[in-house]
C-alpha cells in the first residue's frame, strides 16, 4: 500500500528542511457595500513538514480566514495583502488556474462539517475519483484502484464494497474519513484540517486525530490544525498559535505555551474550559465582555477592554508581537507571571 | 423515611438538598421510545430503537448529567419526560403525577414545572420577536396574571439572567450574540418558575468564554432557586462540572449511573472508561492514552441492535455471555450502578491520571471556587 503511495521526487521538497508554509504579515479585508471589515491584521506564521501547528482562537477571531486566503478560496470581496510562500513560490496574488496547481497536490484542505463537504448525489467512490483524476494523469482504471487505496489508507473497511455508497450511508465520522482521503488523493505536503472533529463525538474524534497523526508520520505531511478546543491542541499538536480579534497574541511550542502561558487572554481561555480535575459546581473564572472584532487604526492591545491586568499603557499602545523568551512570542505589556497556567 | 428504595441514592453530595424526606423530583421508568422506519410507500422496513427501557430518578435541588455520543438517545430520552412525544412504554412521574398518562390540559398543567433549554439559540429563538415578547410568550400561553404582572416578571427574569432590561427588551434575536441568545432561552424556560429544566447541549455550539459565563449562570440559579437540571452533553468534563449524579447513555440504554465523583475517579463500565480516555487534556503534560486499543469502530445501528450487551461489538472485555445474555443495571457500592457482566475494578486510577480530590461539600451554600486550582494538577 505504502510503496504506491510514494509521493513522485519533486525538486526542492526537502522533508525536515525549510519551511513549508511561511506566512508574513497577512490581511484580510472584506469589502461589503460601502463598508469593509479587517478580519486578519498581520499574521505571520510558519509551517514545517513534519510538524503540526494548532491555531486556536474563538469564533470570529480570523483562523478560517487566514487558511482560506493562504488556500485562496476567499470570495472577491476579500482584499488579501502580505506574503505566503509556499516552498519559495509566492501563493498570494496567484491567477487561479496557476493557484490550482498548487491546491490539492501541495496544499489541501478538511472543512469542519463532511455531510455539506460530500455530493450527496454522487457515489462517494466517484467523488474521491474525481479529486484524483483532476489532478494526476491517470486512466478511469487506475483512478479507481488508488481510490480504494486511498479508502484503504484512511482506515475505511471493506474499500471495495463501500466505493459505491452514496455519503447518506455513512456515518459523521466515515465522512470525515472520506473527506481526508479525498484530501490526500494528490499526496499534499501540507493539509489543512479547519475544524475537522469539531462536530464529531470524542471517541470519534481521537479515532480521526490518531489517524491524521499516523498519515502525517507515514506521508511526511506538514498539519495545520485550526481549532477553538485547546484540549486537541495541547494533545496533538507541536506549535501552537493563539488568535484574538485577527491577530496571533501568543506563539510556541506546545509545551511551552501550556506550562507558561503569558498571555492574559489565553490564560483565560485555559481557565474557562471545563476540566475533569475540577470540582464540581466550582465557579469557572470568566472575564467579560465580547470578542473585539479586528482594527487597524485602533490604538491599544485588542484584548486591553476585557483583560483583568490592563493598565493605562495596554488602552494606548498595541503591545508587538515579540520572541520574549526562546521560541515563545506573545504580545502584552504586563504578561502573566510565568508559573505555568496555575 | 430513608431514600434506599431500589438503591436508589439520594442527592450524592446533599448539595441544595430539601430537608422535607420527599421522593425524587422526577422519577423515570422503563421509557422506551421507538420509531418506525418506512421505505417508498409507507411499507415499515424497521424500528430504531431509540431508548430502550431507562429508569432514573431526579432528586431536588440535584443535577443530573447524561453523556453519550451521538445517536445514544440522550435528547429522544429528553423529550420522552416532556411528553413530546410521549414515550411508547414506561412512566414519568413529575411532582407525585404521571405525565405518561395525562392528556391535553391536565398535561400542560402538570409540566408547567418542567421547562427545556435547547442546543442552537438562534434556530429556537423566533428571529421577529422581541426579547421581551420572546420571555412573555410561556407567560402569555400559561394566562399568568395580567399584563402588567407578565411585564414585571419578564423584567424580573431578564434580570435574573444577566441582561439588563432597559438595554435588551426591545432587541431582536439577531442583535445579540450567541451567549446572549442563549441567556435569552434561558430566561423563558425560568418564566415559569420551573422546578427542573432540561438542558439539552444547551452550551455546546458557544465559545470557551461564553460557555464559561452560561455554566456559571447555570449554577447561580441552581443556588438561588433551588432548581434541579438535567444536563445533557456529549462533553464529559463539562457535565462533571455541573452534575452531581452522571448516568451514561449507550445506544438507548443506561450503562452506568453514580455519582459523579465516584464515576470519573473509579468508572466500571469499559464504554465509560473510553469516553474518558477519549478527551484531550488541556495539559500537553498528560500522556495521551492510544483510543485504539480500549475502544474500536463505530456505533452500531439502533435499527438493529448487537443481541445481549449493546456496547460488545466494540468492547475489549466482551465474552460470549455478554452476546446471549442482557447486562441489567447492578449497584456495586455506593448508588454507582454499573449494566456489565465484567464490570472494572472499582478504584484504579482514572484514566488521566489524575487523582480527584474529594473536598467535602458544604450544603446548599454555592461553593467558593478557586480558580487556579484546576491546573496545579498539572
Amino acid at each position: 500500500m505504502s510503496a504506491a503511495l510514494d509521493r513522485p521526487a519533486r525538486a526542492g521538497a526537502g522533508v525536515g528542511g525549510g519551511a513549508l508554509l511561511d506566512v508574513r504579515d497577512l490581511r484580510v479585508r472584506f469589502h461589503q457595500g460601502g463598508t469593509s471589515v479587517l478580519a486578519v491584521n498581520g499574521v505571520s506564521f510558519t509551517a514545517w513538514p513534519g510538524r503540526t501547528l494548532a491555531i486556536v482562537g474563538e469564533s470570529g477571531s480570523g483562523k478560517t480566514v487566514t487558511c482560506r486566503a493562504v488556500m485562496g478560496l476567499l470570495p472577491p470581496s476579500a482584499e488579501v495583502a502580505g506574503a505566503a510562500s509556499f516552498d519559495g513560490t509566492e501563493l498570494l496574488g496567484l491567477a487561479d488556474r496557476q493557484l490550482r496547481r498548487h491546491r490539492g497536490a501541495d496544499l489541501a484542505m478538511v472543512f469542519q462539517d463532511p455531510a455539506r463537504s460530500l455530493n450527496p448525489t454522487m457515489r462517494v467512490g466517484t467523488q474521491v475519483t474525481e479529486a484524483i483524476r483532476s489532478h494526476l494523469p491517470l486512466g478511469r482504471r487506475e483512478a479507481r484502484e488508488r481510490a480504494v487505496e486511498l479508502m484503504a489508507m484512511v482506515r475505511i473497511p471493506l474499500p471495495g464494497r463501500r466505493f459505491s455508497d452514496y455519503p447518506h450511508q455513512f456515518s459523521g465520522g466515515m465522512r470525515q474519513r472520506l473527506m481526508i482521503a479525498i484530501a490526500l488523493a494528490c499526496h499534499p505536503r501540507l493539509l489543512i484540517a479547519d475544524e475537522a472533529t469539531t462536530s464529531l463525538d470524542v471517541t470519534t474524534q481521537a479515532q480521526i486525530m490518531e489517524l491524521l497523526l499516523d498519515l502525517q508520520a507515514e506521508l511526511g505531511m506538514g498539519l495545520i490544525l485550526i481549532s477553538h478546543d485547546l484540549g486537541l491542541a495541547a494533545s496533538y499538536t507541536d506549535d501552537v498559535a493563539v488568535m484574538y480579534a485577527g491577530g496571533i497574541v501568543e506563539q510556541a511550542p506546545t509545551r511551552r505555551l501550556f506550562g507558561h502561558v503569558r498571555m492574559p487572554y489565553t490564560k483565560a481561555l485555559l481557565d474557562a474550559v471545563p476540566r475533569l480535575e475540577r470540582q464540581a459546581h466550582s465557579p469557572l473564572p470568566v472575564v467579560g465582555g465580547q470578542p473585539a472584532s479586528a482594527k487597524a487604526d485602533k490604538a491599544g492591545c485588542s484584548f486591553a477592554p476585557r483583560c483583568p491586568s490592563a493598565r493605562d499603557r495596554c488602552h494606548t499602545d498595541a503591545p508587538p508581537l515579540a520572541e520574549q523568551a526562546p521560541g515563545h512570542r506573545w504580545a502584552c505589556w504586563f504578561p502573566c507571571e510565568d508559573g505555568g497556567h496555575a | 423515611m430513608s431514600d434506599s428504595r431500589n438503591g436508589s441514592p439520594g442527592p450524592a453530595t446533599g448539595m441544595g438538598h430539601h430537608p422535607t424526606g420527599d421522593g425524587p423530583l422526577l422519577e423515570a421508568r422503563d421509557i422506551v421510545q421507538e420509531f418506525v422506519v418506512r421505505d417508498y410507500g409507507g411499507v415499515k422496513s424497521g424500528v430504531v430503537h431509540a431508548v430502550s427501557g431507562v429508569s432514573f430518578e431526579i432528586w431536588p435541588g440535584e443535577t443530573l448529567g447524561i453523556v453519550g455520543e451521538t445517536g445514544s438517545g440522550k435528547s429522544t430520552l429528553a423529550r420522552s419526560l416532556l411528553q413530546a412525544p410521549r414515550p411508547k412504554s414506561g412512566s414519568v412521574v413529575f411532582a407525585g403525577t404521571d405525565l405518561v398518562t395525562l392528556r391535553g390540559r391536565r398535561l400542560l398543567r402538570a409540566r408547567r414545572q418542567l421547562q427545556m433549554v435547547f442546543q442552537d439559540p438562534f434556530s429556537s429563538l423566533d428571529p421577529k420577536w422581541r426579547v421581551a415578547e420572546l420571555v412573555a410568550e410561556p407567560l402569555a400561553a400559561y394566562q399568568v396574571g395580567d399584563r402588567a404582572a407578565r411585564r414585571h416578571r419578564v423584567s424580573e427574569v431578564l434580570e435574573l439572567v444577566g441582561l439588563p432590561p432597559a438595554e435588551y427588551a426591545h432587541r431582536r434575536p439577531r442583535e445579540l450574540s450567541g451567549g446572549q441568545c442563549q441567556r435569552v432561552a434561558i430566561a423563558r424556560a425560568l418564566a415559569l418558575s420551573p422546578a427542573l429544566i432540561v438542558c439539552d447541549e444547551a452550551v455546546s455550539s458557544l465559545d470557551v468564554l461564553v460557555q464559561a459565563q452560561v455554566l456559571n449562570l447555570f449554577e447561580r440559579l441552581r443556588a438561588e432557586l433551588g432548581l434541579s437540571y438535567l444536563f445533557i452533553a456529549h462533553d464529559l468534563a463539562l457535565v462533571k462540572q455541573v452534575s452531581d449524579r452522571v448516568a451514561v447513555m449507550y445506544l438507548g440504554k443506561l450503562c452506568e449511573v453514580g455519582p459523579a465523583d465516584s464515576i470519573y475517579s473509579g468508572p466500571l463500565h469499559p464504554y465509560t472508561l473510553a469516553l474518558l480516555d477519549s478527551i484531550p487534556s488541556p495539559d500537553p503534560e498528560v500522556p495521551r492514552s492510544a483510543v485504539g486499543g480500549t475502544i474500536r469502530g463505530e456505533p452500531p445501528s439502533p435499527v438493529n441492535p448487537p443481541s445481549g450487551c449493546r456496547f460488545r461489538t466494540r468492547c475489549p472485555r466482551a465474552d460470549e455471555r455478554c452476546a446471549t445474555e442482557e447486562p441489567r443495571l447492578r449497584v456495586l457500592g455506593d448508588g454507582h450502578a454499573v449494566a456489565c457482566h465484567f464490570p472494572l475494578e472499582a478504584g484504579p486510577p482514572p484514566a488521566n491520571g489524575q487523582a480527584p480530590v474529594r473536598v467535602p461539600l458544604p450544603a446548599a451554600t454555592p461553593t467558593e471556587g478557586r480558580p487556579g486550582e484546576a491546573a496545579s494538577t498539572g
